[in-house]
């Protein structure tokens, strides 16, 4: 502005038009006001609270301590042990789970019969539509000792566990599977509908089996819509609080405590929210550096 | 007749010498199809199980873990449908979300006509600025949050929540709302602006009437995620009487160890129907994937 404003005797009409865009950008103000305040604020903030020993009885004692947090987060086990179980959840819920469930699904239903087809995206859908907490509380029910996984187990005559206690993280990454996979499921069928069936066909002349039309010709085709999947998919895992907090609480003991669940329990559990806070600035710059890939993907056209 | 028979005879014969191939070809076709069809339906019934026993469980007066065929009671349901339990859990997420949702959807609008229709240095920068943000994980941004609406005294307030929801919505429906924009053609706008309209009555009379399933797709979206995100009002809210069912659910969970199950499915199936209903919507009148669509296209 400041140089627009010198340069005003000599351009005038520069100026009138340099008023009109900021007019024209008007509309913007409310969502940016909300978004300034709320969104840009806390992380801000983030960045600035995870270098103090900010506690939650008061505000009083709060000093700048450097890098003092991440230090001795990279020192705490429990804090690794988020980590690892984190990238756990992750992997093998959403890149492995939902992503290859989905691709499944998605390219069975191609040549299902329609009924069948409309039953079985029904109920994936139905599972993802269910608020978190009440799929956490489904499959803790269905995980539960005396739930129905051991009841469809005795049927069969195999051997039961106490799921929820000897393979906690495995009963987590099922239940996020149960949830998430009809996201993957409707990209990848929408994903499928594009591919040109002369290619396919094309391929099946050649003598291409079915495995090989899918990994040379469908899958080249529909990479772009995979690279997207796996971005989304693995964003909103990383953030999954709800549903295994409300299954286990990140217990036992902190077998499924995933960096959110330890993040929370860090800054209000324990009270240390500068702690806290540090964690979920690890979690926000892993969620950015995926967030960044996954807008690389998706191109903005050019003014 | 004739003429057309002879060749036909002719044609008959190798088809005849090939059939035993196509037949088994014919048959390896046949057989995976149903092969298909039965793996998908043994694999959705056994989808299907938690959701079946939720139904089961919330009309069985003995709640148990089991899968068990009860003779059906409206107990349960009796038993939740009171202020404390459901009614005041469901008006407040009522006001909380929907306030939220109009609160984002308006701030949406407004905010895509500039970034669908005027080209501008910036509206680059902003436009990857709002798909960033999108992705970021706003669990990770709640401590913050929290510290925050404590010093500005927000804390354990339903408007505050409110506020804070509708931000975090924010990107999305901005994202969402001017890609459908995208689609609405500017030549009847050019036409308005002769005219004389100004940016805001093109908007309002020209762009929106164009868009509305874009809009109701944006508000329908926005108000599931609000209505079932747990963790911002768990935060956030801290008087019982302030909490909104998605939080009722984990405190019901917590608050009666191992019994009353009937009575937690009827109050999660309760909780659950506005969203369904609203889900059900969407894909009948615009198609499941056309959300999507708009969601994910550059």
């Amino acid at each position: 502005m400041t140089v627009t404003a010198a340069a005003a005797p000599t351009a005038g009409p520069r100026r009138g038009r340099a008023v009109g865009g900021l007019l024209r950008g008007v509309p913007l103000l409310p969502a940016v006001v909300l978004l300034v305040i709320f969104l840009a604020g806390p992380i801000a903030y983030c960045v600035y609270y995870a270098f103090t020993d900010m506690q939650l009885t008061g505000a009083s004692g709060t000093h700048f301590v450097g890098f003092d947090n991440f230090t001795r987060a990279f020192r705490d086990a429990d804090f690794v042990n988020a980590v690892e179980l984190t990238l756990v959840f992750v992997v093998g819920s959403a890149v492995i789970g939902q992503n290859t469930l989905g691709l499944a699904l998605a390219v069975l239903m191609e040549k299902a019969a329609k009924p069948v087809r409309s039953i079985t995206s029904t109920v994936v859908i139905a599972a993802w539509v269910l608020p978190e907490v009440v799929a956490g509380y489904l499959m803790y029910a269905f995980f539960f000792r005396q739930g129905s996984l051991n009841a469809i187990l005795r049927g069969l005559h195999l051997p039961q566990q106490n799921w929820l206690y000897t393979l906690p993280i495995l009963a987590v990454c099922i239940a996020n599977v149960w949830r998430g996979t009809a996201f993957s499921m409707l990209v990848y069928s929408a994903a499928l509908n594009d591919v040109p069936q002369e290619l396919v066909e094309a391929a099946e002349v050649d003598g291409a089996g079915p495995w090989q039309r899918l990994w040379r010709v469908t899958l080249p085709v529909i990479r772009r819509s995979v690279m997207t999947n796996l971005m989304l998919i693995t964003l909103q895992t990383l953030s999954v609080f709800g549903l295994i907090y409300t299954m286990t609480r990140g217990g036992p003991g902190n077998k499924t405590e995933t960096l959110p669940v330890f993040m929370y329990q860090q800054a209000f559990t324990s009270s240390l929210i500068g702690y806290g806070t540090a964690v979920a600035l690890v979690l926000l710059v892993v969620g950015a550096l995926f967030s960044v890939v996954y807008i690389r993907l998706l191109k903005i056209e050019e003014d | 007749m004739a003429v057309t028979d002879s060749p036909r005879t002719v044609r008959v014969r190798p088809a005849v010498a090939r059939r035993p191939v196509i037949g088994t070809r014919h048959t390896r076709a046949t057989a995976s199809r149903v092969a298909v069809n039965v793996s998908l339906l043994a694999f959705s019934a056994l989808y299907l199980v938690p959701l079946l026993w939720m139904l089961l469980v919330s009309v069985n007066a003995h709640g148990s873990f089991r899968l068990s065929v009860p003779s059906p009671t409206g107990e349960n349901f009796r038993n939740i449908l009171n202020s404390d339990t459901t009614y005041r859990p469901m008006l407040n997420g009522l006001l909380m979300c929907g306030g939220g949702t109009m609160l984002c959807v308006v701030c949406s609008v407004l905010a895509a006509y500039p970034l669908s229709r005027f080209r501008s240095r910036l509206r680059r920068p902003f436009l990857y600025t709002i798909l960033f943000s999108t992705g970021l994980p706003i669990t990770a941004v709640m401590i913050p949050v929290y510290s925050m609406f404590v010093q500005v005294n927000l804390i354990d307030s339903m408007p505050g929540t409110t506020l804070f929801l509708a931000a975090a919505a924010l990107p999305f429906g901005i994202w969402l709302m001017k890609n459908f924009m995208d689609g609405v053609p500017l030549v009847l706008e050019e036409a308005a602006r002769i005219d004389g309209a100004n940016a805001m009555q093109v908007l309002w009379r020209i762009v929106l009437p164009l868009m509305w399933p874009g809009v109701i797709v944006v508000t329908i979206f926005t108000f599931i995620g609000m209505w079932g995100n747990f963790f911002v009002p768990f935060i956030l809210l801290l008087s019982p009487e302030k909490l909104p069912a998605s939080v009722g659910v984990f405190t019901f969970l917590s608050a009666h160890d191992q019994t009353q199950y009937g009575q937690l499915a009827a109050f999660s199936i309760i909780y659950s129907i506005p969203v369904v209903m609203l889900y059900l919507v969407l894909a009948r009148r615009l198609g499941g994937g056309f959300a999507l669509g708009g969601a994910l296209k550059g």
